[in-house]
């Protein structure tokens, strides 16, 4: 397949994977906004916004985080890059480019969904709640997602497709985790001290893991069982650990299919070995924020390496 | 006050080809037609389709109009119109390799020298050069107007990369899914093997050095050219790969495409970019849409180039003037499609007579296309045939006219009903080791009450044409 052809294929997958990010970062800030909170709501923006990594634009153009205008910005601004708006719009343009190389229904998902982001933004929005745009997002990636898993052959451009969803998952969780613990405890010795199984509670439901949480781990919630749910469970959809296993496999689908190995599956294999071995404590005692910007360090360094030998077209 | 052919009605009574379509437009009443109609639109939407207008900005997104009410032609007239361009196509090709050759028509004083040679279509750069099965131009459009029953002309021939055959087939899709009652009824023939006829036209002319089964790939100008939805829709039928200038690169004596399993060797480039895009070496230095080095492996034999870059100079308005003598000099045979009588205003004595009568003539520049830069004289007012005198005045060699044809019309839904609508024809011809002809073509329709000008940028429509069957 075209070198470029994959790339968008895989810049596909991180879009849809980002703007449903967006969608959940403003459903649960919503949420937090209606719970008086020692920090007070503020506080909460705050935090979102610095997951989203978009926090020193969005004080340049709005000055403060009142719910309007984080709607605005992580749903419909098209100078945030991370919006709801320019992920679909950009993941559309990528799919319009290697329309054939997309299924008719994947297409017709997409498209739809450039159609209808359309139709929202002339809406008066006075008329759009935020519940709204979270549920049409959700649904609107969710039904890409399907439509590829349903008719997508189950070649090299699949194997694409699912790296950029697993890596940006990766990257996204481990931001989301990094952000909340970073921003929300002052000092190290709350770690455990149950004053923040709050905003820990938070950042399941941002997730969208709240209830499959007490489903697959269950009793007291406490922050050693939220690390070990959201980085270490194979259950948990969008752990560190089920994301890095997804992308290693299908680069090794991609290595036999290609009857060649590069780079690339070396190092997936050399960081789903590290957390397979991983417990809890010992996140905690490297210590959870260097732990987390090592992580979103070598994913990085992942997705570079991937560009570098299957994308970039320069490979020989 | 002109008449104007109507291909369904005439002195009173429904053409053979349309019978059937009267009843089915009595049994449509106007509700049920703008539900159809909203259908249509919302497919096309859906699908994709759409034509960005160069220079107009607005909606990138903006829908072709699609008119549901099908040009019909019957199996008889169509035998003479694909004689006919099966005829001019072969001869415009034998021009190609004879004027990059030893040009016999100039040196037989059939055609002047300097029109050929001075043309800005004319490459230099591939003299001496005969393509694979002697094709330089593997798609042709032939642009063709009806006056009459018999009376077919063509307006101009389009031999680089003629576009929009893609509504032809997609036109066809929608209708079929919407009208099926409409083709149990009348047999008409299928027009959809037209990308498997191009891949094997692509392919039958792969170059010498190409051992195996061709690797074929379209080369666009990327996504932002109004075309490029064509692009993919044609190279996802044909299932081949839809490259950029980026995806393509020279290395030893051959072309390479950057795949995500290392360079993959590329024997035909069907490319729809122009001539001084494709390489900057040889041509605009300043083109980041081509491949650098790719006239060299071209020109060694190493890769085929679809349209061959020089076919331009068949096409020219100018040249036109000569392909009938084409095709008396080549074919030793009489042309089966006339040309519009034509004035060149380059000459002083027919310069005289254009200016003289400008006010019931065509003029269109030599190099333009799509409908932009043109004169139509009897629509036009007294102030813009005055404003468009002083632009051939200041460079007469830039423009030709032809008389204002009496355009057939066909009948169209128009917002009051059904109305007659003056109506075109680009069939797409297809050459390699064969010559080709899907029946049908893409009809293009003016929408305005009264408009001549059929182009999409201006306003106008397309409709599904058929061919009835014998």
């Amino acid at each position: 397949m075209l070198s470029r052809t994959a790339d968008n294929l895989y810049w596909i997958a991180r879009y849809m994977e980002r703007a449903e990010t967006a969608a959940r970062l403003l459903d649960v800030g919503a949420r937090i906004a209606l719970i008086p909170s020692a920090h007070g709501y503020r506080n909460e923006w705050d935090s979102l916004l610095r997951a989203a990594g978009t926090a020193v634009g969005f004080g340049k153009k709005y000055g403060d985080p009142i719910q309007r205008n984080i709607e605005s910005h992580l749903f419909f601004d098209r100078d945030n890059p991370s919006s709801v708006a320019s992920c679909i719009t950009a993941a559309r343009e990528n799919g319009r480019i290697v329309r054939t190389a997309l299924t008719t229904q994947m297409w017709d998902a997409l498209n739809t969904a450039f159609q209808e982001l359309k139709t929202l933004e002339r809406m008066p929005r006075s008329e759009l709640p935020q519940s709204r745009l979270t549920e049409w997002t959700m649904r609107t990636t969710a039904l890409l997602r399907g439509a590829t898993d349903a008719t997508h052959l189950r070649n090299d451009g699949w194997d694409f497709l699912n790296l950029g969803y697993y890596l940006e998952r990766a990257d996204n969780t481990a931001r989301l985790i990094d952000v909340k613990y970073y921003v929300l405890l002052p000092s190290l010795d709350f770690v455990g001290s149950g004053l923040d199984n709050y905003q820990w509670t938070t950042l399941l439901r941002a997730m969208g893991s709240h209830r499959a949480f007490h489903w697959a781990v269950g009793g007291e919630v406490t922050a050693a069982k939220i690390a070990q749910f959201l980085i270490l469970n194979p259950q948990c959809p969008r752990s560190l650990l089920t994301c890095v296993e997804g992308a290693t496999q299908h680069l090794d689908r991609v290595a036999r299919h290609y009857r060649r190995k590069t780079p690339a599956q070396e190092m997936a294999r050399g960081l789903m070995a590290e957390l397979a071995e991983l417990r809890t404590e010992d996140i905690f005692e490297e210590g959870l924020h260097e732990f987390l910007s090592r992580f979103i360090r070598e994913t990085a360094n992942l997705a570079g390496v991937i560009h570098e030998v299957y994308l970039s077209g320069d490979a020989r | 006050m002109t008449t104007y052919f109507n291909e369904m009605f005439q002195d009173g009574q429904v053409r053979a080809p349309y019978a059937r379509l009267e009843d089915w437009t009595r049994a449509m009443p106007a509700e049920l037609r703008q539900m159809k109609q909203a259908e249509a639109e919302a497919l096309f939407r859906r699908i994709g389709i759409t034509f960005a207008v160069y220079g107009e900005g607005g909606d990138p997104d903006r829908l072709i109009p699609f008119d549901m009410f099908p040009r019909v032609f019957t199996a008889a007239e169509w035998a003479r119109l694909e004689r006919g361009i099966k005829q001019r196509s072969r001869a415009l090709n034998a021009f190609l390799v004879d004027v990059y050759g030893r040009g016999e028509i100039i040196r037989a004083g059939r055609i002047p020298a300097e029109l050929v040679y001075r043309n800005n279509a004319y490459e230099k750069a591939v003299t001496g050069i005969v393509p694979p099965k002697g094709v330089y131009s593997h798609i042709v459009g032939i642009d063709l107007v009806r006056t009459g029953p018999d009376d077919f002309f063509v307006l101009e021939d389009n031999c680089r990369t003629p576009s929009g055959v893609s509504y032809m087939l997609e036109n066809r899709e929608i209708m079929m899914r919407m009208f099926p009652d409409l083709f149990r009824e009348n047999r008409i023939a299928p027009v959809d093997s037209y990308p498997d006829i191009l891949r094997r036209t692509l392919a039958s002319v792969a170059p010498a050095k190409c051992e195996g089964e061709p690797t074929v790939v379209i080369l666009t100008p990327g996504h932002f050219n109004s075309a490029y939805y064509e692009h993919s829709f044609l190279a996802d039928l044909m299932g081949i790969e839809l490259v950029e200038g980026q995806d393509l690169f020279v290395e030893g004596e051959f072309v390479w495409m950057r795949t995500t399993e290392g360079p993959r060797r590329v024997d035909v480039i069907y490319r729809r970019i122009d001539d001084a895009f494709i390489d900057p070496l040889c041509f605009r230095p300043d083109s980041m849409l081509g491949v650098p080095g790719l006239m060299d492996v071209y020109r060694s034999g190493g890769v085929s180039i679809c349209s061959a870059p020089g076919a331009g100079v068949a096409d020219d308005k100018a040249v036109y003037t000569f392909v009938p003598e084409m095709i008396r000099f080549y074919l030793g045979e009489e042309p089966i499609l006339k040309n519009v009588p034509t004035w060149q205003c380059g000459k002083t004595d027919e310069l005289k007579y254009v200016l003289e009568h400008l006010a019931e003539l065509v003029v269109k520049e030599v190099h333009g296309s799509g409908g932009y830069g043109m004169l139509v004289g009897p629509k036009s007012s007294k102030a813009e045939v005055e404003a468009f005198r002083g632009r051939i005045v200041a460079d007469p060699g830039n423009y030709i006219a032809q008389p204002t044809l009496a355009l057939s019309t066909t009948p169209t839904f128009v917002h009051e009903g059904i109305a007659p609508r003056h109506v075109d024809l680009r069939p797409y011809c297809l050459v390699g080791e064969r010559i080709e002809l899907v029946p049908g073509g893409l009809t293009r329709v003016a929408l305005k009450d009264g408009s001549l000008v059929v182009n999409s940028s201006q306003g106008g429509g397309v409709k599904d044409t058929w061919v009835l069957a014998e």
